[in-house]
């Protein structure tokens, strides 16, 4: 994929509050091509990929992401996902991959049962030909700024996503709780990416790092590595 | 009627927040405690009588909606008001 064809559609809920910063990332981080959709669209329009932003969509009521899920623009996301489409949830936007099953495992309360504000060490897994340490190097920090990151899945689900190569991310100094110290993981298909850092807070200057924008090449990169598959 | 749904953390999943109660708990004199779980309770008034395809509709909404399998355990209550 090049610039020039590229296109980001960021999805916004009520209670997102981070779809600006993700926004900006790929608009202004890479130059790409990007525009919001709003969560009662049914249809997302000419898309590579679709983010799910950060925040507290439906205020987080019932369960984090639990009423996003139901939203009627995620019928095009499962949609555009069940064709091998890009998809990254950025926190908030991670747990309702998980609510809505689209990636595997579910996000509980901080162990600490505080919120959780700050940058993370993160180790990059090999996680395919698009997203291992190779390409983005074997440490990168992230933001965190999340009450419910710590990750529980059950031992079937842990095998599966071990034999898949499915962890993408992992904290150095588990900062939630978060079962194997899992920050990230991505499908088996390897198109949807979910993940509880914040590279949309980490590609400005004044950002705490540059790493976001490496993180977006590399999910981008995985649609580019599907496509070839696919096509092959 | 009236429906109650009773949604709890799974046995064998962590439940920071119900550690937390049951550590207050023990600090507040209770002894002999052995296990604290803390979940919800959904209230639900719905004009409809007690059939098996409102329950299974309840299932359907439990699972999908109301508790999330992964983590969490549900139940209900079926009351006439």
């Amino acid at each position: 994929m090049t610039p020039a064809t590229t296109n980001i559609a960021v999805v916004q809920f009520p209670g997102s509050n981070c779809d600006q910063d993700a926004f900006q990332l790929f608009a202004s981080g890479l130059g790409l091509a990007t525009r919001y959709v709003w969560h009662k669209d049914t249809r997302l329009g000419e898309a590579d990929l679709v983010v799910l932003p950060g925040g507290f969509s439906y205020g987080d009521y019932l369960r984090c992401g639990a009423i996003a899920r139901f939203s009627p623009v995620m019928g095009a996301v499962r949609e555009h996902a069940q064709r091998g489409g890009l998809v990254l949830g950025i926190c908030n936007g991670f747990q309702i991959l998980c609510e809505a099953g689209l990636l595997p495992g579910a996000l509980i309360r901080n162990s600490s049962l505080e919120y959780r504000c700050m940058t993370c060490e993160l180790r990059v897994e090999d996680a395919g030909p698009a997203f291992n340490p190779g390409a983005l190097g074997a440490r990168i920090r992230l933001p965190i700024g999340h009450g419910e990151g710590n990750y529980r899945i059950d031992e079937a689900g842990r095998a599966a996503l071990e034999a898949n190569r499915q962890v993408i991310l992992r904290y150095c100094d588990n900062p939630n709780g978060s079962f194997d110290d899992i920050a990230g993981v991505r499908s088996e298909g390897g198109n949807v990416f979910g993940m509880m850092p914040h590279p949309d807070r980490a590609f400005e200057r004044f950002h705490p790092s540059q790493d976001g924008l490496s993180v977006a090449r590399a999910v981008l990169a995985a649609g580019s590595a599907e496509f070839a598959r696919k096509s092959a | 009627m009236k429906i109650k749904v009773f949604v709890t953390p799974k046995r064998n999943v962590l439940d920071p927040q119900g550690v937390a109660v049951g550590h207050a708990l023990e600090s507040l004199g209770l002894s002999g405690l052995r296990g604290t779980r803390v979940g919800k309770v959904v209230e639900l008034e719905v004009e409809a009588a007690d059939t098996p395809q409102l329950r299974a509709q309840l299932d359907k909404l439990c699972r999908d909606l109301l508790s999330n399998p992964v983590i969490e355990d549900y139940h209900y209550e079926i009351a006439a008001s």
